[in-house]
């Protein structure tokens, strides 16, 4: 019984959360209001691994709940749940798209979309790499301006766009190498 | 039987590769799908992620399950899905079991600052990518870098700017394309 109301909830997550994974989390704070399956501060530790851990978001976040509340048959149905409104609607518009492509009005609406989802993605990397290769802080002074770059990230940040530009390698030889440079030079 | 193997094997490395959400996840696509199996070009995958942005559920499910119907129709679309949320699955049942404090570890969390450089260098470079194949005259580069500011300096929701997007593009766009 509570596996299929694990489910049904993660199917309304999966269908009302527009605009990727992190929009899941004010669905999963009502959710731990509303069951009291899991308090605020564990939801706060859920983020933060499934942030950090492989994986999209969303799905990361839908999986841990799942297994909080109901170990693994809870963490594999949860997931499903969320994933099983996208499946039905992506499926659904690719099966339209594929008969529209060449319409001149889909074109004209794709020819406007493409440079403009180009601009949404260099923006969702500047959040990234305010938070990583900056350090925030509430007031600026001028006279701590230096303190204000993480020289070591920005470093290796230079050495490896360089390096990726020129050899052009797998993704996962950049991360295992930023790995190992985190862990040996205690970033 | 064989290409749905490959097609849930590729998305299983993609989802258990994928760093820092689905923005991050962009060069292992093009890396893996477009550069090495050929199923979709870099035009394709922006247009699936333009989709994605205002359709509900996860960005990197949504692509999966395009590219995977694309490929081998609606059995394809759900075998792709399987294989980017397997990772998922076995890595986090892992953790929420036998690691309770997993962040706690210092080589853990050194190990991520150091991940999360890669993960400025691989976004780099895919909108690098992204630029060279999307941008295509002075009316895009105008397009791409009014998005950025505004999503970047403004508190706007990237759906409503798909949207303005799509609107625009139905109505004020005269001629075959931009």
């Amino acid at each position: 019984m509570i596996l299929l109301t694990l489910y049904l909830e993660f199917v309304k997550i999966g269908l009302f959360a527009v605009g990727g994974g992190l929009a899941t989390i004010p669905f999963l704070a009502d959710l731990s209001e509303k069951y009291a399956w899991f308090t605020t501060a564990e939801l706060t530790n859920m983020i933060a691994v499934s942030e950090s851990t492989p994986g999209p978001i969303g799905i990361n976040m839908a999986t841990y709940v799942g297994y909080t509340v109901h170990g693994v048959s809870g963490a594999i149905v949860s997931t499903i749940g969320i994933v099983t409104p996208s499946i039905i609607i992506i499926l659904l518009i690719a099966c339209l798209l594929k008969n529209f492509k060449d319409n001149p009005q889909v074109q004209r609406v794709f020819s406007v979309l493409r440079p403009a989802v180009t601009g949404l993605i260099a923006a969702a990397g500047f959040q990234v790499f305010q938070s990583t290769l900056f350090i925030l802080s509430p007031s600026y002074e001028i006279s701590q301006l230096l303190s204000y770059f993480n020289f070591p990230a920005i470093l290796l940040f230079i050495i490896l766009f360089i390096y990726q530009q020129k050899y052009n390698r797998h993704p996962i030889i950049v991360i295992g190498i930023a790995a190992v440079c985190g862990i040996l030079f205690a970033f | 039987m064989k290409q749905l193997l490959d097609l849930f094997w590729t998305f299983f490395q993609i989802g258990g590769l994928t760093f820092g959400g689905g923005y991050a996840m962009l060069t292992m696509i093009q890396k893996e799908i477009v550069e090495k199996h050929a199923w979709a070009t870099n035009d394709e995958i922006v247009d699936y992620y333009a989709i994605g942005q205002i359709t509900p559920g996860v960005i990197a499910v949504n692509t999966a399950t395009f590219i995977g119907y694309k490929i081998k129709g609606i059995i394809g679309g759900i075998v792709a899905t399987a294989g980017v949320i397997s990772p998922s699955i076995l890595i986090i049942t892992v953790i929420a079991a036998f690691i309770r404090n997993f962040m706690d570890y210092p080589i853990v969390v050194h190990a991520f600052s150091g991940i999360r450089v890669a993960v400025c260098v691989l976004i780099a470079t895919a909108v690098l990518k992204l630029w060279k194949s999307n941008i295509k005259n002075r009316k895009g580069v105008i397009i791409c870098l009014l998005v950025f500011f505004l999503v970047s300096f403004t508190s706007i929701s990237s759906v409503y700017i798909v949207l303005a997007a799509i609107i625009f593009g139905l109505f004020f766009v005269r001629g075959a394309t931009l």
